[in-house]
């Protein structure tokens, strides 16, 4: 036990007096926070629009004022002819264009029936997409309004609720998946890392010399990783709490458990990277791209799995993140208990055990 | 218990490089031995072996009557290692590391401090300096009380005083001799020759083959000729023409000077003056010296070429 204590200082030594290890273990899951849940924001906000108002009467000034207090966009600019709409898009400000046909409010009274029409820059077609289909539920609910109480020949009104992320907020789908990647890279490629440096430096050569045996210089290595990767968890979680205010609706200790479960399996993946690496340079590349790339793309994170091609759903399902994100997603929006994530669990478990067995059969008590 | 080492019939080859070929050595308890060939010549290969680091292809490795390979858990508990590249903790403090590798060994250094005491003084005025900030002595010092702090009884040193300065590398000598005194098998690999006579005895190994194996003194006697150094104007010259000359037996650049042998037993020094002066050679200086381990080992590995 002794022995342990030693090599703990030891490791805890080197990562603390290394200023690298430190902006990774602690900078880099704030600023990816950070990042994903402010930068990479799918959601909309003050979109600027421009209004080409060919009637100018009372509705379409109620609906513009509609529009403006939504909080999704933004009026710029008053057109005066459909010819400015053009130059207008090329400015690259103005996103969207409203248009009403000449005396909208009399043919709304007298026809029941209003024109407008939308214009928007499709340059980025996902955005123009979303703007074009706010703009028209905003309508949509204008239609509504006005026709309360008057009786409306048949037609189905849609009313829908969504469950789990009612505002659809895109912060919600990225902390899961920001803590599965930042916890799989801090432990495996840290501790791959660093037992790699062990082989560079030479240092390995004495150890393995000494009466250490294998299982204590793994766990070892891996004890210093394993502490500070839940302190990380506990981070990521409280500022998605505290900053974004992503919910954790099930049991904070069920979901701390998955999350040390999901630790020990990226730690034995990173000690499986170091006796395969012989340098740190070979274990970094490797942390990074058979981890860190399949993780993002390939786990659901960003992407969802079932629109990818069938050959890449096939290798989603040996991608370790790829259950944990399920299993938070389920505990801290759906708020479920464990009955409905254990077969995730139980993924995770085994494939944890299947690594360790791995890298214990790997680790070389000599040189060769 | 025994703290000496038998080698029989020791082989081991990597890919394709055959680094040691039937290594025979048996090496006493409380000895101070050198193992001393140039570069390449499978030193290092020899270390880790009897480090428990690589496996023999063939022969067998017994260290303090312990098999090397089956009982290597043993073994490791016995010896103290010190790798011929520095392998410390370059970012913990002297005191950090020492502390380090006496809990490894589930010891503590107050208990070693008589066996480490003489090394210890020179380093403790830096005990909290970075290991990788010292100078390449102090690390030497450093990397010794390391591998000496669980009170080993076999000592591998694989070139301990390679880049260290003349003065630093005096000291560790002195050091290991200190170290003999308690009764520590000390096995020294080195490629500088003249560190031969610090040791008792001395294996001369070349391309993975022990050319001889014997005390300094004797091997420089086992010589058996007479050693004339020749100095002139053009050394490289000389040397191009001495081969060239009819009775000679080996000729080396050694530094300054050539070291030549001549086939006969019997002749006059003046035969060669005045050969190179023909040749057009000038200042020339030849005088009869007394043969280095050097030479010995120059005269051996020519020797096991013709062999082949």
């Amino acid at each position: 036990m002794n022995r342990f204590f030693g090599f703990l200082k030891k490791e805890f030594y080197h990562i603390f007096r290394d200023k690298r290890s430190m902006l990774i273990l602690f900078g880099m899951p704030i600023v990816q926070i950070m990042l994903f849940g402010y930068v990479i924001n799918t959601d909309l906000k003050d979109v600027k629009m421009a209004v080409l108002d060919h009637s100018k009467d009372e509705y379409t000034a109620e609906i513009i004022n509609k529009i403006t207090s939504s909080g999704y966009f933004q009026l710029t600019e008053n057109l005066q002819h459909l010819d400015q709409a053009d130059a207008v898009f090329r400015k690259g400000e103005v996103k969207l264009i409203l248009v009403f046909e000449p005396d909208f409010g009399k043919n709304l009274i007298k026809n029941s029936n209003g024109n407008v029409q939308i214009l928007t820059d499709a340059s980025d077609p996902n955005t123009a997409n979303l703007e074009v289909n706010y703009l028209q539920g905003i309508l949509q609910n204008y239609n509504v309004e006005i026709n309360e109480g008057r009786p409306v020949p048949s037609s189905v009104q849609v009313k829908s609720r969504m469950y789990f992320n009612s505002n659809l907020e895109s912060v919600f789908m990225f902390i899961p998946g920001i803590m599965a990647t930042i916890l799989m890279l801090v432990s495996a490629m840290m501790t791959s890392i660093s037992i790699a440096r062990e082989k560079e430096l030479g240092t390995m050569e004495i150890l393995l010399v000494s009466p250490l045996n294998p299982l204590q210089i793994i766990l070892g290595k891996v004890t210093p990783y394993l502490a500070l990767s839940f302190i990380n968890a506990l981070v990521i979680i409280g500022m998605g709490y505290f900053v974004f205010g992503v919910p954790i609706l099930g049991s904070f200790v069920l979901l701390m458990a998955e999350s040390i479960l999901f630790i020990f399996l990226a730690l034995s993946i990173g000690i499986f990277i170091s006796t395969v690496a012989k340098s740190q340079q070979v274990a970094m590349m490797l942390s990074m791209f058979v981890l860190m790339l399949p993780t993002i793309i390939l786990s659901g994170f960003i992407f969802p799995i079932r629109n990818m091609p069938v050959p890449l759903q096939v290798i989603s399902h040996i991608i370790p993140p790829k259950y944990f994100i399920i299993i938070l997603k389920n505990i801290m929006l759906k708020g479920v208990g464990f009955e409905y994530v254990w077969k995730e669990t139980l993924v995770l478990f085994g494939m944890t055990i299947g690594f360790i067995v791995l890298s214990l059969k790997k680790f070389k008590v000599r040189l060769q | 218990m025994d703290a000496g080492i038998q080698i029989d019939n020791l082989s081991k080859s990597y890919d394709d490089v055959h680094a040691l070929k039937n290594i025979n050595l048996d090496i006493k308890a409380g000895e101070l031995f050198g193992i001393i060939g140039p570069d390449g010549a499978g030193k290092t290969t020899l270390f880790r072996l009897l480090a428990t680091l690589l496996l023999p292809d063939s022969g067998k490795l017994r260290l303090c009557e312990t098999d090397v390979v089956d009982q290597y858990k043993v073994i490791r508990n016995l010896l103290g290692y010190m790798p011929g590249k520095f392998s410390l903790y370059q970012d913990l403090s002297v005191i950090e590391n020492l502390e380090f590798f006496a809990r490894v060994f589930n010891t503590r250094i107050a208990d070693n401090m008589d066996m480490i005491h003489d090394i210890w003084v020179q380093i403790e005025p830096f005990k909290d300096r970075l290991a990788g900030k010292l100078s390449g002595g102090m690390k030497q010092k450093l990397a010794l009380c390391c591998a000496l702090i669980h009170q080993p009884k076999v000592l591998l040193l694989d070139e301990p005083t390679t880049g260290v300065d003349a003065v630093s590398r005096n000291e560790f000598w002195q050091m290991l001799k200190g170290l003999k005194s308690k009764g520590i098998t000390i096995v020294v690999a080195t490629p500088y020759m003249d560190e031969a006579n610090m040791c008792e005895r001395v294996a001369l190994i070349q391309e993975g083959e022990i050319l001889q194996v014997n005390s300094p003194a004797e091997i420089v006697d086992q010589f058996g000729k007479d050693l004339y150094a020749i100095k002139s104007d053009d050394n490289y010259q000389s040397l191009l023409d001495l081969r060239e000359f009819d009775h000679t037996e080996s000729v080396f650049l050694f530094g300054q000077s050539l070291h030549y042998t001549d086939v006969r037993n019997d002749f006059l020094i003046d035969e060669i003056e005045d050969y190179l002066k023909n040749k057009g050679r000038l200042q020339l200086e030849i005088e009869k010296i007394k043969p280095g381990i050097e030479d010995c080992f120059m005269a051996l590995s020519v020797k096991s070429d013709q062999h082949e």
